[in-house]
């Protein structure tokens, strides 16, 4: 089974990768594991039959945002400083411990009610359809848009020299 | 025993601890927002998963994860920029000592 091995494969290494980003001492280090972990989950919606969102995740999350990041590390000459943790340490370990058991408990004992048809592909038409399609999210999606201008606007005007 | 729902919600569920773990015990604020970057991709592949397992002619959990990208992108553009502004105000993005506001 080619596609068990491949989630095995994206899981372990997602999860090795966001581990590292939260544990590593080095503000850059953790920056280049995060990439690494969106490119993981990129795989993952492959193996969804999510062709899009792959696409969609690979130019946004590792093109873009990463970028932003890294850039912002870069400006804020903190990386001397390294990731230290808060005095909260033990504390947060414990609520993350507690929500991981509680939800895991809660997922594995609720019955699913799983479809056995076969997944949509290729997806990008029915995409297309549903967010600009005749009672489709039309709507959504112009918010979207003056959502992401009025966050570009709020981005100059905060980091503008006075 | 072949891949189900099941695994892609567990491996959600533990991404999303990461990054909690991450967001509350971090000081450097940059390493807090890619924490919550993180959050927001695991809360991604969940949604993806369910629309694969439940509905799978349907996309409606795909176009859900569109808008959390796009609210994502935005977040994370807005959230750098403080972040920006802070350190140019006070010289330090430690979370514990940006406590203008604290009573």
């Amino acid at each position: 089974m080619g596609l068990d091995i491949a989630f095995w494969i994206l899981a372990v290494v997602g999860v090795m990768a966001a581990l590292a980003v939260v544990l590593l001492g080095d503000v850059f280090r953790a920056a280049l594991s995060l990439v690494l972990c969106f490119l993981a989950v990129a795989g993952l919606y492959i193996t969804l039959s999510a062709d899009f969102l792959a696409a969609v995740q690979v130019l946004v999350y590792v093109g873009a945002i990463s970028v932003l990041i890294i850039l912002a590390i870069m400006l804020t000459r903190e990386v001397q400083r390294g990731s230290p943790s808060n005095r909260l340490r033990i504390p947060a370990f414990f609520v993350a411990a507690l929500f991981l058991g509680g939800v895991t408990y809660a997922l594995l004992n609720t019955s699913w009610q799983v479809s056995s048809t076969p997944p949509l592909e290729p997806t990008t038409p029915a995409l297309a359809g549903l967010l600009f399609g005749e009672g489709g999210f039309i709507l959504p999606v112009e918010i979207a848009a003056i959502l992401l201008l009025a966050a570009i606007l709020g981005a100059i005007v905060l980091v503008r020299e006075k | 025993m072949s891949v189900g729902l099941e695994h892609y919600l567990i491996l959600s569920v533990v991404l999303f601890s990461i990054g909690l773990y991450g967001a509350l015990a971090k000081r450097n604020a940059i390493i807090i927002l890619m924490s919550i970057e993180l959050m927001l991709n695991a809360v991604n592949i969940a949604m993806v998963a369910f629309s694969r397992y439940i509905v799978p002619l349907q996309l409606t959990g795909q176009v859900f994860a569109i808008f959390v990208m796009v609210v994502a992108a935005a977040e994370v553009a807005v959230g750098l920029a403080i972040i920006i502004a802070i350190y140019r105000h006070r010289q330090t993005i430690d979370a514990t000592k940006i406590d203008l506001m604290k009573w």
